[in-house]
């Protein structure tokens, strides 16, 4: 049984992770995943509505769950359809998030309106859309870094109503019940309207109804093209550029020289029509005859959205997420009950993790084609991702759950970050001209990324120690010499790779810009670590730490590197700041509160430390084979 | 003698002194990048870096204080604290070669850097859309010129750094048949012309000047700026005295992009106060500029300038394209694009000449080499230890 049950459990969290990509049969008996995967330009990057729908819920409120005003769960594809296509529906749907009572009392909203009492609808706001933007327009004088939580607050839900109010005018007319109707009648009055209107402006008799039907609408498509957010109309056949994709209020107005009614809109307008009276065999008619006209040209584009799509779906890193803390659980719960079985089902864990959050960079990699750190949110999934490598290492050779509860916890962190961060919008940016070299992002950025993971590493290693060491009595003298190496070892590793990745980047420095060190904030903050690994090596070989001192340093280095990673983006200077931020300064303060407690702990007098004072008078204890036989 | 030797030797090999020295280096990286905020870069580098105090001033007085120690001190200690301890114990074996090997890339290093502080330069050039130019401006720099231009075929140019107007001397120089009085300088200055009609408001500085457009001009003295962005623009009031007496009194300023012009002794002569000029035995020409943006954003892909590089001989004539991440090297200067202004038909180019940009690429190899080989060695012992050690248990 002792045998089996790692693996059962590892056949379990399989079942978990792959019932993610099983669970998305179709609900209704629309096409929602084949509306999902059409490709728009937004951003400059071609992506599948799904990614949109997704997105831009994760911004409104932070999170992808959406319910209707019946409480009924709404896919996030069915969602953006709503917003889309059923305008009237979507506003009353609580999809806005405000947290600042200040906010809610501008709207004269209190928490008990709304879902989960802080988020709330279109039609809830609408009635002071005025007062907030002037509110967000006096926050606009004061510098982003240092505004208000309440001037903070106003700017970003403004902007997330501008976006709301762009998708809705992004596909088809949205406040026309039937727009394929009203296109056709702005093409068939066409040429009445522009005599009418040529009439009018050389003072001749006209025509008033069909220059004001005409003049009506196309000022609607005007403000369409406008304010669409969705590039939603590839470019015709013969345009040589691929991403010269329009907006549909564009290719409305173009109506007006063509005289033909462009098909792309024709298509979503049909699809609206479907989706309002919810006639699914025409909604997925239409559907996959506007994908068929899309194969040609971008076929290699549609298989990426496809990937894509299911990649969203497939949530690798939410489910990562929750593997590796079941593996830091069971890893902690192992010493404290020597239990080995708990200790190899979270080696399974991990490892089963961790192969996930590999599969999922190596997917964004190749939607992006670049390396697989190009932005704040991917440096975070790619430091979760070298500790914990460097853990598997570790565990394959120490065997003592110490790899697994240190890479379940760095895992589990880094990826919670990762969720926060992706909380601005859409992860796969497009590349700043700055930034945009290859050969640099998978060096420099590369090596200097796994820098910080080993130091992490190092430092996360040192929390198990103290924590152990003073709280419980199951950091044996064999464990305590085990974390000690482990710890060293992983600093020297972090080491050579924060040094190399650092002076890669001073040589990248002086191939862009003909100089190797500019003093520059991120420089700063990468040099620090450089430092600070060398002060612990060095103290430790001139014998002036042993291992507690070594292990408070090395706890020390979880500030240092979070300082480098974070700290200098809040900073708002400097060539590098490529992840602006300004929210997370109180977290970083808190974390290195804790950080500095913990080494206080550590700190504490030997007798104080559980595990060593119950060494000195043994308890009667199981030995623990260091090397599982 | 012989013990205090000893007692100055051990304390120059420690590996305390190291430590102490590292903790020091982070403190200052530290606190120089948050000042960064206020000073900009340039005068973190001058405050913290390339000096070897970090001063800060008595409470209500101008007079500086060392408070902490700079770059040149910690740099300098580090690099003697490195040198001692390997003569003291230098030994060649394989097993040390790792460590030898990082810390000389490590000395190289710090050299590189003290040589680029010394001798690194870094210019502007300014180019609109087919402007042609022989010279770039130094961001930073100033200077006052005096030019003959008699000739209409070229100028005879006399040149004083602003850091020789700030001592409010008189200068004689050979080539002017008169001495160059500064009555007043102001290191950053706001002009505004005067409104004939209202009093001008008081700014604190008697207008000086009684020739040309200074007599119309006041001048606001302004806090010097360290900002990335921004620049000082100084302000000085000059007088030139020739033998028989004053010419009278101009206003200079960066501010006044035109030179005053003025007859003198059978000559015409051109008074401005301009950003400093470095010239090249070379012409740059802009043939075009291009700011690329990823279809519908404004996230700029890329930034490029077609430039004609032409030398004075004419043995070089070229096209060449200067893009992110892709520099024009040169006559021992790197060209990169920097930005770019006036709604896309003007590129900002910055030009840098970096004598020691050798040395970080040899001290990069060593160190990897280096810790390569150390911790090599230190994976292999322990990895053939546990085996052992398996083999014992077992």
């Amino acid at each position: 049984m002792k045998r089996i049950l790692p693996f059962l459990v590892l056949i379990l969290a399989i079942g978990y992770l792959a019932s993610s990509l099983f669970s998305r049969r179709q609900t209704t008996e629309f096409d929602l995943e084949g509306f999902g995967k059409l490709p728009v330009l937004v951003n400059g990057r071609l992506k599948p509505m799904d990614t949109v729908a997704r997105t831009s819920l994760l911004m409104f409120q932070g999170r992808q769950a959406v319910k209707n005003p019946a409480g009924a769960p709404l896919k996030p594809v069915a969602w953006l359809l709503d917003v889309l296509f059923r305008p009237e529906l979507a506003d009353h749907y609580q999809h806005f998030e405000i947290v600042h009572p200040d906010v809610l009392a501008m709207f004269n909203l209190t928490t008990e309106q709304g879902a989960a009492k802080k988020r709330f609808s279109y039609a809830q706001l609408s009635g002071k859309l005025g007062e907030l933007d002037r509110q967000a327009q006096l926050a606009a004088q004061t510098e982003a870094p240092v505004r208000t939580p309440f001037q903070k607050a106003v700017v970003d839900l403004r902007e997330h109503l501008v976006l709301y109010n762009r998708l809705k005018q992004s596909l088809v007319l949205p406040d026309s019940a039937n727009p394929l109707d009203d296109y056709m009648a702005f093409q068939k009055g066409l040429e009445a309207g522009v005599a009418a209107i040529r009439a009018r402006e050389q003072k001749l008799p006209f025509d008033e109804a069909a220059a004001n039907a005409t003049l009506a609408l196309g000022q609607k498509f005007e403000f369409m093209a406008n304010m669409g957010y969705l590039l939603a109309v590839p470019p015709p056949e013969n345009n040589p550029d691929p991403n010269a994709w329009k907006p549909v209020g564009a290719v409305l107005l173009e109506t007006i020289q063509t005289r033909q009614l462009n098909a792309s809109a024709m298509a979503y307008a049909g699809m609206a029509h479907a989706w309002r009276l919810q006639q699914s065999e025409h909604f997925n008619t239409i559907v996959k005859l506007f994908r068929k006209t899309l194969e040609g040209r971008y076929g290699e584009r549609l298989e990426k959205s496809d990937i894509e799509t299911s990649f969203n779906a497939a949530e690798p890193f939410y489910r990562s997420m929750v593997l590796y803390l079941c593996a830091f659980l069971g890893a902690v719960v192992s010493w404290l009950f020597s239990r080995e079985v708990l200790g190899r089902s979270a080696f399974l864990l991990m490892t089963l993790a961790w192969i996930a959050t590999t599969v999922g960079i190596g997917i964004r990699m190749w939607l992006e084609g670049r390396p697989p750190v190009t932005n704040l949110y991917s440096s975070a999934l790619f430091v979760g991702w070298g500790a914990v490598g460097l853990c598997l290492i570790l565990e394959f050779v120490y065997r003592n759950a110490i790899g697994s509860a240190a890479g379940g916890m760095v895992g589990f962190c880094t990826l919670v970050i990762a969720h926060y961060l992706s909380l601005s919008g859409d992860t796969l940016e497009m590349m700043r001209a700055v930034l945009d070299s290859n050969f640099w992002l998978a060096t420099h950025v590369v090596v200097v990324t796994i820098g910080y993971s080993a130091t992490y590493l190092a430092g996360f290693l040192a929390l198990i120690y103290v924590f152990r060491g003073v709280f419980t009595r199951s950091l044996d003298a064999q464990s305590a010499d085990a974390i000690n190496r482990m710890v060293y070892g992983i600093i020297c590793f972090a080491t050579l790779f924060s040094l190399v990745g650092t002076v890669l980047g001073g040589i990248w420095a002086d191939q862009s810009w003909g100089r190797f060190w500019g003093w520059d904030p991120k420089e700063n903050g990468a040099l620090i670590i450089v430092l600070w690994n060398g002060l612990i090596l060095h103290a430790r070989w001139g014998g002036m730490v042993k291992a507690r001192g070594l292990m408070s340093l090395a706890i020390f280095g979880n500030i240092v590197t979070s300082w480098s990673w974070f700290g200098t983006n809040m900073l708002g200077v400097g060539l590098h700041s490529y992840g602006f931020m300004d929210s997370a300064f109180y977290a970083l303060l808190l974390f290195a509160l804790s950080q500095l407690l913990a080494i206080g702990i550590g700190c504490l007098p030997e007798h104080r430390w559980r595990s060593f004072t119950s060494r000195a008078n043994p308890a009667p204890q199981k030995p623990v084979s260091p090397v599982a036989a | 003698m012989r013990e205090l030797r000893q007692s100055f030797l051990s304390f120059f090999v420690s590996l305390r002194l190291t430590v102490v020295l590292l903790a020091l280096s982070i403190v200052l990286v530290f606190w120089a990048t948050l000042a960064q905020v206020k000073l900009g870069v340039w005068g973190v580098q001058e405050h913290f870096f390339r000096t070897f105090f970090v001063f800060g001033k008595l409470p209500g007085t101008d007079i500086p204080v060392p408070l902490y120690p700079g770059g040149y001190f910690l740099g300098g200690l580090l690099l003697a604290n490195l040198l001692a301890a390997h003569i003291q114990r230098f030994r060649l074996s394989w097993k040390k070669s790792g460590i030898l090997l990082t810390h000389l890339g490590l000395m190289l290093l710090l050299v590189g850097e003290l040589m680029s502080g010394l001798w690194q330069e870094d210019f502007q050039m300014r180019l609109d859309e087919g402007e042609t130019r022989n010279y770039s401006e130094s961001f930073r720099l100033n200077e006052l010129v005096v030019v003959d231009a008699t000739d209409a075929e070229w100028d005879d140019v006399v040149a004083i750094p602003e850091s020789l107007l700030a001592k409010n001397q008189e200068i004689q120089h050979p080539k002017l048949p008169f001495r160059v009085a500064i009555r007043a300088y102001f290191p950053n200055a706001q002009l505004q012309m005067k409104d004939p009609n209202t009093p001008a408001p008081d700014t604190g500085v008697p207008a000086l000047a009684t020739r040309d457009i200074g007599t119309q001009v006041s001048v606001t003295p302004l806090r010097i700026t360290y900002r990335d962005n921004e620049r000082n623009l100084p302000a000085a009031f000059v007088e030139l005295i020739g033998p028989e007496g004053s010419l009278g009194v101009w206003l200079a300023s960066t501010m006044i992009t035109q030179a005053q012009r003025f007859d003198y002794g059978g000559r015409t002569w051109k008074l401005q106060f301009r950003f400093e000029r470095e010239y090249k035995p070379f012409a740059l020409s802009l043939l075009d500029f291009s700011h690329d943006r990823y279809p519908g954003t404004e996230i700029p892909k890329n930034f490029s300038s077609r430039i004609r590089l032409k030398t004075e001989d004419g043995k070089v004539d070229r096209e060449v394209l200067i893009y992110m991440n892709n520099p024009l090297r040169y006559d021992g200067l790197t060209f990169y694009q920097a930005g770019f202004e006036n709604n896309d038909r003007t590129t900002v180019l910055q030009v840098v000449r970096n004598p020691s940009w050798l040395l970080p690429y040899i001290s990069c190899a060593l160190m990897s080499v280096g810790l390569l080989i150390q911790f090599g060695l230190h994976l292999v012992g322990f990895v053939r230890r546990r085996a052992s050690a398996a083999a014992a248990a077992a």
